[in-house]
């Protein structure tokens, strides 16, 4: 009976899947269909939800029309959430486009550098992984505080003569943003550069394409699924950014990131959260879409 | 101002910093000026400096010192996207995310022709290298050959004034490098472009050239015509770069006119007919091409020396016979299979009598 399993090429492969499978089952796709269920039912009073379950739509309603609560008063703005979503999607498309102005010069600078250098530099990008986030966070923060390190600095050089407000508000979060992501811009877009064959822009000057030009129809061109792949990276974590807002921003600048885990806080809405959580799901799955369809499977390769 | 020079270089240096800190002159010191409508080779082994010469030519490096001139016009420190030259790479590099008519056209829409202009260039290009209606083909799609024809036609359907070919057809089989070689010339002499042609294969120079320089270590040897270049190299590394030679080295034992007699140590005195003086006691180096010694045929009023028969390698046109002379020189000796009866005339271990003209040796000194 043992023999006819380990002779099975099927019965091998599932055994070397299972693992995997069932992790994936358990703790994301369950979650997921249970976070779908919560989403369409009326939320408990502490918490939770009402049992035994009700079923509405009000949640989804409600991120559409933050007036449809019963608790709005004459003075609601109907498009709270949406506002504070499309605030949301504004702050990510911002951070992921410095992310990439900035992380693109860096990457090529690595790539152009000789084998030793370029594994030195590498090592320094991604040494900042090897610290905790939330440390990173507050160093950053501590950086940009009215008493903190850049304000007395520029002081002391009397550049400045008043602290500058740098931090508990949208530019502090845009600022850890970008410090915290930017490693997942150069990474990809270093992987494609790297590859890149650099007689392919002597071609276009020989064939009288200005720098600027050559650079525009065939390096930047070659190397997009490396932009892509960057964008992708960092638009999608950051959108649902929730630490870094909370902790740069001080409570004042909402994301939806801050929304959704509120509700599952000190708001103890779970249906609403679970609602928001899943309208930004859609969200972002609709921009992977739109990225497997621009790209083909050999340009993703980046080849 | 225009000159009857496609491109000249004067007096062009081209040093590199080496990864351990010292300066190699890639480029020393050359000059040479390369006629309208010539089809010119820079011939020579790898390192010798002909890829920096047509990279300065065509911009990518900027010389030391010295001028690059195209068609009189000084352009050496002009950028390549400025210069009215266009490159075959050796690699070929196709854009491969273009398609086959985007690539051809790529030199036209950056000079800013019109779409319809363009697209009827790019098929006569095709027309041209005779691939016709590939355009929507992509690069990668297309075998090694068609690939070479294709990076071709981007770069002549800009009528450039020079056309810079870096060994196009080193990645190519024989059998379509042969085809190719004669194709390019062909097609050289059908649009009447100048070709700098940088090769390190002394055939393929010697079939398709007008004028060839042979280049080694940042130096141009020897600029001429393919026969003179074969005929009366200039040295030592031209003799033996091009073609195959034997060197008979000796002593000049005297002069009678244009008659030079040089002792060859243990095989006997040789006589060789030069232009040159020497003086008696110089060292010298009678190089002969194996096809002009002949086997056991009393050449008169020639040079008969002895020796034995190493090894005969019959290859069907001709058979080779490698000699060891009295001297304990070894020559190899090409004779022509013309009739049956030829076929072979010495066996391996037979004595023989190697001879050859006055006029057939060459008498080189370092």
């Amino acid at each position: 009976m043992l023999k006819f399993f380990r002779r099975s090429k099927g019965w091998q492969l599932a055994g070397l899947i299972s693992p995997g499978a069932l992790w994936i089952l358990l703790f994301f796709n369950l979650p997921l269909l249970i976070m779908l269920f919560i989403s369409f039912v009326e939320r408990g009073r502490a918490g939770g939800i009402k049992i035994p379950p009700v079923y509405t739509i009000e949640n989804y309603r409600l991120f559409f029309n933050s007036c449809s609560s019963a608790f709005s008063g004459p003075e609601c703005n109907p498009f709270l959430y949406l506002g504070i979503f499309s605030h949301s999607v504004r702050i990510g498309l911002m951070v992921t486009f410095f992310c990439i102005l900035v992380g693109y010069p860096l990457a090529y600078f690595m790539a152009k550098q000789k084998q030793v250098w370029r594994d030195a530099l590498m090592i320094l990008v991604i040494i900042p992984f090897w610290t905790n986030f939330l440390v990173r966070t507050y160093a950053l923060k501590s950086v940009l505080a009215t008493e903190g390190l850049l304000n007395s600095f520029l002081m002391n050089l009397h550049i400045i003569s008043q602290p500058m407000n740098l931090l508990f508000n949208e530019f502090a979060v845009v600022v850890g943003l970008i410090y915290g992501y930017l490693p997942f811009a150069v990474l990809p877009m270093y992987t494609s550069i790297e590859k890149f064959d650099y007689s392919l822009m002597e071609a276009a000057a020989d064939l009288g394409a200005s720098p600027r030009r050559a650079f525009l129809r065939v390096m930047l061109p070659m190397t997009l699924p490396g932009v892509v792949a960057a964008l992708v990276l960092v638009f999608v974590p950051v959108v649902g950014a929730f630490i870094t807002p909370d902790i740069m921003g001080g409570g004042k600048v909402e994301m939806i990131g801050t929304l959704i885990n509120r509700q599952f806080g000190v708001a103890r809405n779970w249906p609403f959260g679970s609602a928001m959580s899943l309208i930004l799901m859609l969200l972002v799955l609709i921009g992977v879409v739109i990225y497997f369809r621009s790209s083909t499977e050999e340009t993703r390769r980046g080849i | 101002m225009t000159s009857e020079f496609a491109v000249e270089m004067q007096d062009v240096l081209k040093q590199f910093v080496t990864p351990e800190g010292g300066i190699l002159a890639a480029v020393n010191h050359v000059t040479m000026q390369i006629k309208d409508g010539e089809f010119f080779s820079l011939l020579g082994p790898s390192g010798c400096g002909k890829t920096t010469s047509l990279r300065m030519i065509a911009g990518f490096e900027l010389p030391t010192s010295g001028k690059i001139l195209i068609h009189g016009k000084e352009m050496s420190q002009v950028p390549a996207h400025l210069r009215p030259v266009n490159t075959v790479f050796q690699q070929y590099a196709l854009f491969p995310h273009m398609t086959v008519e985007q690539n051809i056209g790529f030199g036209l829409e950056m000079k800013g022709v019109g779409r319809a202009e363009r697209s009827k260039r790019v098929s006569e290009a095709l027309e041209m290298v005779r691939l016709p209606g590939m355009e929507m083909r992509r690069a990668k799609q297309l075998s090694g050959g068609q690939q070479q024809r294709i990076a071709l036609a981007r770069a002549l359907v800009n009528k450039p004034e020079v056309l810079l070919l870096d060994e196009p057809l080193g990645a190519l089989d024989l059998k379509l490098r042969k085809e190719m070689q004669l194709e390019l010339k062909t097609l050289q002499r059908e649009v009447g472009i100048t070709f700098i042609y940088v090769t390190h294969d002394q055939e393929e120079a010697l079939t398709m050239s007008d004028r060839i320089a042979v280049m080694s270590k940042g130096v141009a040897l020897q600029i001429g015509l393919p026969e003179e270049i074969y005929e009366r190299p200039a040295d030592k590394f031209v003799a033996d770069f091009i073609g195959e030679t034997n060197f008979l080295d000796g002593t000049v034992k005297g002069q009678n006119g244009s008659t030079v007699e040089v002792d060859i140590p243990g095989t006997g005195l040789v006589r060789v007919e030069s232009s040159r003086t020497f003086t008696n006691g110089q060292q010298v180096s009678v190089a002969v091409r194996p096809e002009k010694l002949r086997l056991n045929s009393d050449v008169k009023e020639g040079n008969n020396l002895k020796g034995r028969v190493e090894d005969v390698i019959y290859i069907g046109t001709d058979t080779h016979y490698g000699v060891r002379m009295t001297g304990g020189q070894k020559v190899r000796v090409r004779e022509q299979n013309l009739t049956q009866a030829q076929k072979i005339i010495a066996k391996t271990g037979e004595e023989v009598m190697v001879s050859f003209t006055r006029t057939s040796p060459r008498l080189l000194t370092e």
